[in-house]
């Protein structure tokens, strides 16, 4: 009988060849991601756990994202904690203002298709766009992988999204996300894999895919794989091997549902104030006026979405007393946006461009809000009190869209 | 008997032929600026007023430039309650295009004004010939509602420079050398003002640096003549003079100082007072954790194109962060376009919007316990970057950047 | 068979990490400062308001969102005995058995209890609420093993042979 792509990878990983949805499993983890936020708990757990050195060094990257630059002044701890446990434990896997972890996990090449890989973030799901299996989990069970080099994991149902034909022009990867987010709710995919193909999804760049797989989790889902392909290996800059072809969801492979779109009946859509699920057709909203706009994060921070925006923002001015804040995925993206321009085409029309790193989406700095504000964001939560007050507004849409609400100075839906 | 610079400015805002130091006289004010370090304390002290009117609306230049992007839900609604008021009545307001003052500076300061703002380092725009000081919000206040206030006509401190700074010296150690020489009240009460064959080998950028610091030795105001350089950059920004005044030469003065260009040299001013000046080669060899090229003082294209030329090719140390922030949106698309800002992400620095940063301390890029932080920031007070156990260096940007690079203390000459 | 009573706190469904915990206070030195901020977008009264022992009873998805453990342990730090709950989401899930925070799932419980009530719990039997049984099943046996060595870094430990 024929397998999911997960059973694929948890086969490869484990030698196991008859594992399959619903089977306990141990895997071989082959790498970790642990960021400035909870390197600290990490370090101590490690060691109160007996450990006295890492399964692999060179495994485990640490990434400084959330705290920089650091807000408030507990936050260099963070740094030094980070630094000492690396330095103690002969880590080289460090990124101290590079960028957000999930970008640079793929983007330095720490991730290949196939792989198994946990992060201490829930967006750990991201590298799903290149076909890896990637989770999040607490600190407590990074330390136990800092020692073991593994970890226990219940084998995924799968719910497959088959998503063929053309996208409409002003509807991105977000909006699909968004839209099965809505269908699924918040818990819709708790504990399972989701599964793309189709069409539509074979003609998606990386970025694109890492948008859907990195918000895969406000479905609840474990993780979200897409097949590599040619572009997958472009991408990660390497040649594809059989194996990595064959991540193929089969046809007779067992699907506890799913799911067909037509590309072309999508349209621009918001999370609504205040689950991510509450999702609405932009064209509804309307008018509403807003008070920011946020366009960055491992969701929606990379090149491409810059490039979208700036295409809406060319020769046009955020609206009067509205804020555009972007900030850019990592520090290579910066650099390819002012290398083409796109920078110099939102700093024009007054955004305001800040450092590489998670920025408002983690709510710590990068442009809170206040009492009665709104706000439309290009990353993946609209929790209450995420960017703020619990009276907070937060829309979540597509780059093209807040784009274009920057501009308006209310929401509108994108040409 | 003759008049100062000060003086005669003082003069045509009191409507009157002459004043003498030691007077006090009730003046029309040209210009009041302020920013959201205080303003949200104003606004609530005119709601309190029996029947709040704003004299004259077009002297009003509000900016957001302290806490930006905005770190918490109390800076929001600050920043919000400022917004709102400006927006209700009129006045003209910027939101996160850079520090108060270098905004001021392109935009809106011309020569002869008497200008207030709600912020110390107000005595910047003597650069271009107008008297700036800073005042209060109660002061703020009065101005605001009846255009109006009162003024103690300071005596003047002259400054005869002659010569030229050395390769490698800048306007910024020449002024921490004269705070070094007077001290930190040394000018308290008083005008500063420069004149002198050396003025014409120093830019505006280097002017602004001058009279920027000048409140750290205590200074009302600071003053230079409006020559060609100043005229040029005047009419460069699109701006005509009010008036264009020099001191007569039977004008009286506190005292006058002699100064060398060319016997200048790198100065640093130790932890915890501006005055507190030394050789910067007296502190190489001081391990930091953090450097910082910007705010008013030194966040200016030249500063930057001096950075950028040292750091050229090279990496930031690897334990330092080293941020780099524009002082303005102006100037960040400059620097944008002369390839500096790819030069310093190259080299690894952190480069933020453009706001007042860690010059400010409440802000994103604080530092901690125990950390040191050399900077080009106008204050080294203790706490003042963040923890209150730290540590600050006030340097040149070519003394910041070659330490960033080394991770200690050093000169640009060393690297 | 463990049993206990407690006093029941009620939330409604997709009671997320942000709100039990949120990000600005995550990089507190330690749990026990991050206490009174623990469900504070939601309802900011509530840390002060639990008692040792107390009981939350919530509906489907409870601990949606980020992978931030402090949000299983700021619970247990309030003194929460246990959380029962429609369904929870998976990190969430993880992370409370590593800690040790017993979570019950039941689909009907949240319909019926009121908030305030006492309600008895027979861990991995039933729950008892106004005098009708609700019944829960048991962990599966590699999740009681890590309960039962009294959460993960215990485990851990008796593995490197500390304990």
């Amino acid at each position: 009988m024929g397998a999911t792509v997960i059973e694929k990878i948890i086969r490869r990983n484990t030698g196991n060849e008859a594992a399959k949805a619903g089977d306990i499993v141990t895997v071989n983890v082959d790498r970790v991601m642990i960021h400035d936020i909870f390197i600290p708990f990490v370090a101590d757990k490690f060691e109160e756990m007996g450990f006295t050195k890492l399964w692999d060094p060179d495994k485990v990257v640490l990434i400084y994202d959330h705290l920089v630059p650091a807000s408030q002044v507990d936050d260099t701890r963070h740094f030094r904690r980070g630094d000492e446990f690396a330095a103690r434990y002969g880590m080289t896997h460090v990124h101290r203002s590079d960028g957000i972890c999930h970008q640079l996990m793929t983007e330095a090449g720490y991730v290949k298709p196939g792989n198994v890989v946990f992060g201490t973030d829930s967006h750990t799901t991201t590298y799903g766009c290149v076909g890896a299996f990637s989770s999040g989990i607490g600190y407590t069970e990074m330390a136990s992988i800092l020692g073991t080099g593994e970890l226990w994991i219940k084998v995924p149902e799968t719910i497959r999204v088959n998503i063929n034909g053309t996208l409409p022009s002003n509807v991105t990867s977000k909006d699909i996300i968004l839209r099965l987010i809505g269908d699924l709710g918040a818990d819709g995919a708790t504990y399972k894999a989701l599964e793309f193909a189709g069409d539509t999804i074979e003609n998606m760049s990386v970025a694109g895919r890492m948008t859907m797989s990195n918000m895969a989790i406000e479905a609840g889902a474990k993780c979200a794989l897409f097949t590599p392909d040619e572009k997958t290996a472009e991408y990660c800059e390497i040649q594809l091997t059989d194996a990595e072809r064959s991540l193929v969801g089969d046809e007779d492979a067992v699907y506890c549902r799913v799911m067909n779109y037509k590309a072309e009946d999508f349209v621009p859509v918001m999370a609504c104030p205040s689950q991510v699920d509450n999702i609405k057709p932009t064209s509804e909203l309307e008018g509403t006026e807003i008070d920011q706009v946020f366009i960055g994060s491992c969701t929606n921070g990379r090149l491409e979405d810059l490039e979208k925006a700036a295409a809406v923002l060319k020769g046009k001015k955020v609206a009067p007393f509205v804020k555009l804040i972007v900030t850019p995925a990592s520090r290579k993206i910066y650099r390819q946006a002012l290398a083409n321009g796109t920078l110099k085409i939102l700093s024009e029309a007054g955004a305001m461009i800040t450092h590489p790193g998670c920025g408002l989406c983690c709510g710590r700095a990068g442009g809170i809000l206040t009492d009665g504000e709104r706000v439309v964001a290009t990353n993946n939560r609209n929790f209450l009190g995420r960017m703020g007050t619990s009276k907070v507004e937060i829309y979540l849409a597509s780059p093209v869209t807040a784009a274009a609400c920057a501009a308006a100075g209310r929401i509108v839906t994108p040409e | 008997m003759g008049m100062t610079i000060a003086e005669k400015i003082i003069a045509r805002a009191a409507g009157v032929d002459c004043v003498k130091p030691g007077d006090i006289h009730t003046v029309e004010v040209d210009r009041l600026m302020s920013n959201d370090g205080t303003t949200h304390l104003t606004i609530d002290m005119y709601n309190k007023l029996k029947n709040p009117h704003i004299a004259d609306v077009n002297k009003l230049v509000w900016i957001v430039d302290h806490n930006v992007p905005s770190d918490s839900p109390k800076t929001a609604a600050s920043q919000k309650k400022m917004r709102d008021f400006a927006r209700a009545n009129g006045i003209t307001f910027y939101e996160g295009k850079g520090v108060c003052h270098q905004i001021m500076m392109e935009n809106h300061v011309c020569p002869g004004e008497l200008i207030f703002g709600a912020d110390s380092h107000t005595c910047a725009y003597g650069a271009l010939g107008a008297f700036g000081t800073g005042v209060g919000c109660t002061d703020y206040l009065y101005a605001m509602v009846t255009g109006h206030s009162w003024l103690l006509v300071p005596e003047t401190l002259r400054f005869n420079l002659t010569g030229k700074l050395k390769e490698g010296v800048y306007a910024r150690d020449l002024i921490l050398t004269i705070i070094g020489r007077i001290g930190a009240n040394g000018a308290n009460y008083k005008a500063m003002e420069f004149v002198g064959e050396g003025m014409k080998t120093l830019t505006m950028s280097d002017r602004i640096s001058i009279c920027n610091l000048c409140v750290e030795a205590g200074a009302k105001t600071a003053l230079m003549e409006v020559d060609d350089i100043a005229m040029d950059y005047l009419k460069a920004h699109g701006r005509e003079p009010k008036a264009c005044f020099k001191s007569d030469d039977d004008a009286v003065f506190a005292q006058t100082y002699d100064i060398d260009l060319g016997s200048i040299e790198p100065i640093v001013a130790k932890p915890h007072f501006v005055d507190s000046v030394v050789p910067a080669k007296e502190c190489a060899g001081v391990k930091i954790d953090e450097a910082f090229l910007g705010s008013c003082n030194n966040g200016r294209l030249e500063d930057l194109r001096v950075g950028a030329e040292i750091i050229k090719g090279k990496k930031v140390a690897p334990h330092v962060r080293f941020l780099v922030v524009p002082a303005s949106n102006t100037v960040y698309q400059q620097a944008m376009e002369e390839g500096l800002i790819d030069i310093f992400m190259e080299a690894g620095a952190i480069v933020m919007n453009a706001n007042c940063s860690v010059c400010w301390g409440s802000c994103q890029g604080v530092i901690g316990k125990g950390e040191t932080l050399i900077s080009t920031g106008t204050r080294n007070f203790k706490g003042r970057a963040g923890h209150k156990d730290s540590f600050v260096y006030l340097g040149s940007a070519a003394t910041v950047t070659a330490s960033a690079i080394k991770g200690e203390i050093t000169t640009a000459d060393e690297i | 068979m463990e049993q206990f009573s407690g006093r029941v706190w009620l939330l409604g469904d997709d009671i997320d990490t942000d709100i039990i915990i949120p990000t600005e206070y995550l990089a507190l030195k330690t749990v026990e400062d991050m206490k009174p901020f623990a469900f504070s977008p939601l309802r900011p009264e509530l840390a002060g308001q639990i008692k040792e022992g107390d009981i939350i009873v919530a509906g489907k998805n409870f601990g949606c969102g980020s992978s931030r453990e402090q949000a299983p342990e700021v619970i247990k730090a309030l003194g929460i005995r246990c959380v029962i709950a429609k369904s929870y989401a998976r990190i969430f899930f993880r992370n409370s058995i590593n800690n040790g925070l017993l979570l019950i799932e039941n689909p009907d419980l949240h319909d019926a209890v009121t908030e305030g009530e006492t309600i008895e719990v027979a861990v991995g039997d039933h729950i008892t609420c106004k005098g009708k049984d609700y019944p829960i099943s048991t962990l599966p046996q590699n999740l009681l093993d890590i309960i039962n060595a009294g959460g993960l870094v215990k485990a851990m430990r008796r593995r490197n042979g500390l304990d």
